[in-house]
Formats: structure tokens, sequence, C-alpha cells
């Protein structure tokens, strides 16, 4: 567990990266996330470095063994370790990322004052992503991962979830 | 400082974290609605990974074959390093959130001291969890206004929980010889310059709740030490129930 201050990948690994996916939100690949922080070829080992979005998400260890299978597909042995350090934030999310996010119905994260009004309930800002109406409300801070809160539209009642801006 | 008093330094802050864990993950499927359920839980989930990160640190320093599932499932009761607060047992639910309420303030204190220090890797678990720990803070801050400042029955109980738990809140600043040698080497925090600020944030949540900080003067103490109160023990037989009963199984 070290500190791996900047992204370092090299782009022939990407496609190969871009393969595997978050296991809770399957729309999203481990490279529009922004969870991966290095990946090299040393001595035809790939090492991968990942970090986690939370501390206790349990998608990490699924995602480990996805890189190493995705690797072993093209005859390539990996090597996956955990960083923590600098500590993952919703602005690692790719642009690409955050419209998959939306299509899939999940709100993508505002900025970091935009959603301490949102999750305090101050202002009605967070986009339904069923019918586009901004009249929603605030069900739980919480919601089905450690990752997402929990919105429902007042206009078309759907719940739907919206992922949590961390900084 | 030797690897050893290092290692008992992490548990003073490990143990914590997967003590309310466990506590919080006894919640599961009962908490008092759906979305409280949900939140306990993972509060739970993020307290069980900061967790891990600090026994996997912990395993790689003992430099032995032991993983952190040892560590977490494998002492015995005097080992855990956990305060007393973090083990009463869950109550209602005033005294649940009043207990989340007085560790979160003083987690998140501590992790932002924690972050400076000079132990590359208790740093960058810190400022992951920090993160975490303001999510908690503001979660269980709000419950204590919301039912302080609620009923007549709702601030009756949460006042009696508070009543009751404040007298564990001490132990939190209390500094082991441990402790001691880990702020000198500049690894670990001088929680007792914490204390002044802590009560001053509780304090301005209660009074926005309509309550009162209790005026005792007599404290409880000894989880640091690994004394613990009769609930610790019935606690870690669930904890570590599977480990005992069926050794090195895994799911």
């Amino acid at each position: 567990m070290t500190v791996q201050l900047e992204q370092h990948i090299d782009p022939k690994l990407i496609p190969i990266l871009e393969g595997v996916h978050d296991p809770e939100i399957p729309v999203l690949s481990i490279m529009d996330m922004g969870v991966v922080r290095y990946a090299q070829m040393q001595e035809n080992i790939a090492k991968i470095k990942i970090t986690p979005t939370y501390s206790g998400c349990p998608a990490m260890d699924v995602i480990g063994d996805d890189i190493i299978d995705a690797f072993t597909k093209v005859n390539i042995k990996a090597e996956v370790s955990l960083v923590l350090s600098p500590a993952w934030t919703t602005d690692w999310i790719t642009s690409r990322g955050r419209k998959a996010l939306e299509v899939y119905g999940i709100a993508a994260p505002l900025s970091e004052e935009a959603d301490k009004e949102a999750l305090l309930g101050n202002k009605k800002i967070v986009k339904c992503t069923q019918c586009g109406s901004i009249h929603t409300k605030l069900v739980s801070q919480f919601g089905s991962t450690a990752c997402k809160a929990l919105f429902q539209c007042e206009d078309c009642l759907e719940p739907f979830d919206y992922f949590k801006c961390l900084k | 400082m030797k690897n050893e008093n290092k290692i008992q330094y992490i548990y003073g802050i490990a143990d914590n974290a997967l003590i309310l864990g466990q506590r919080l993950s006894e919640l599961c499927g009962h908490g008092p609605n759906l979305e409280t359920d949900i939140a306990m839980t993972n509060m739970a989930l993020d307290l069980l990974g900061q967790t891990r990160s600090y026994y996997q640190y912990v395993a790689q320093l003992s430099g032995d074959d032991k993983t952190e599932d040892d560590i977490a499932f494998l002492r015995s009761e005097r080992q855990y390093k956990n305060v007393l607060l973090v083990e009463q047992p869950n109550r209602h639910f005033g005294y649940v959130i009043t207990r989340q309420f007085f560790y979160d303030v003083f987690h998140l204190l501590l992790l932002q001291e924690l972050q400076n220090s000079s132990d590359e890797t208790l740093s960058a678990i810190a400022k992951k969890g920090i993160k975490e720990v303001s999510y908690h803070q503001r979660f269980s801050s709000d419950w204590i206004k919301r039912l302080g400042d609620g009923t007549e029955e709702s601030h009756q109980k949460v006042q009696e929980a508070i009543d009751d738990l404040w007298r564990f809140t001490d132990e939190l600043f209390h500094m082991t010889d441990d402790d001691d040698m880990a702020l000198q080497d500049n690894i670990g925090v001088n929680t007792i310059a914490l204390k002044e600020r802590y009560v001053q944030m509780v304090k301005e949540v209660f009074d926005e709740a309509t309550l009162t900080i209790p005026e005792t003067k007599w404290f409880q103490k000894g989880g640091k030490q690994g004394v613990h109160s009769e609930h610790m023990g019935y606690l870690l037989s669930d904890l570590q129930y599977m480990q005992r009963a069926y050794p090195n199984m895994k799911w």
C-alpha cells in the first residue's frame, strides 16, 4: 500500500483496461472511473495500481480479479496492487463516464458546493435521470452503494441514484 | 519507535473502527426505516474498509505470515485496544446515533491530524478516511438535531443516551505509552490537544438540538489498555465465531 502521486499509464495497455468494468455500475469502465493510477509493463508483467473509491468498496477485490482475467486473455501476466494516496475524487470520472452514468440512470456528481446544497436539501439542483425535471428531493444521504445517495423525482415520482461528490 | 509499539499505536485507532463497524453491522436489516438502515450499514462498510487498510499495514509491519483476518478475528479480548464507547451495545435508535455522534466528532478531528503523520501509509489512510467520516459526522449531527429538537419523547430519549454515554468520551483523549511514543516520532496525534475543540463541536450541535452535556466529573476508561466492559466478550464471540469454529474458512 503506497502512494502514487501522478497517474502513469502506458497507452498500449488502455484498451485492455477499458474492457474491465465496475461490477456495481457495469456501464462504467475502470478507466472512466479514474481508479487506475498506474499501468506499466515491467519484465513482461503488467503492473497495475488501482485506488478504491471508498475504503470499504467491495468492488475493489472483484475489479482486481477482473483485471488479471482481462490480461490473461491476451496472454499477459498482471499484478494488481492497491494505492490509497492521493485519495480518489469524483473529479477523476471522465466526461464519457459522466455521460454513461446519466444514460444508465445515475445522476452524475455536481460540484462540491452544489453537492452540499443538494445533500442538505437546501436547493433543488439534482436533475431526474428519467424525465429531466429538477423538482427532485433527497430521500437518503446514503444509497444502494457507498458512493451514491438516493433521490426521488417529484414530477415523475421515479426514485434514482445520485453519485455523491467526493473531494 | 519499535515496530511492536507502532503496531499497538495502530490498534488504538483501527480497533475503534472495527468494533464500531461491527456494532453498526448488527443493525443491518434492523434499522428503524430503510434509509437509516442503509445509512448505518454504509457507515459500517466505510469503517470496516478503513480497518482493513490499517490491519493490512500491521500485517506488513509484523513481518510474519499473519494476515489482516488473523488480526481481526484471532486476538483475545485484552489485545483489542478500542475505547469503551464503541463497544457499548445497540439500544434504541437515539442511543445508537448518540454513540455514533460522539465517535464521529472525535474521529474526524483525529484523522485531520493523522493526515500530517510522518508515516506515509497512516497519512494516506487518514486522508482517505476524512472524506468518509465527514459524511458520517454530518449524518449523525443531523439526527442529533432532529431527535433533540423533535418530539418530547425523542428529546428525552436522546438526552438520556447522552447522560449515559458522556462518561465514555474522556477516554478518547487519553494517551497511552504507545501514543506518547508515536507522538514523539511525529507518527501519532496528540489527542489531549483535541479535547477543547471536541467539546466545542459537540456543544454547537447540542445547542441547536436543545440538548445539554451532563455535568459529570467521573469518567470511565480502560479499553485503550485492553480492559473492556462486559459487552466486549459477547461482541467478540459473534465477530470471531466463524473463524474459531471453522479455522481458515473463506467466503
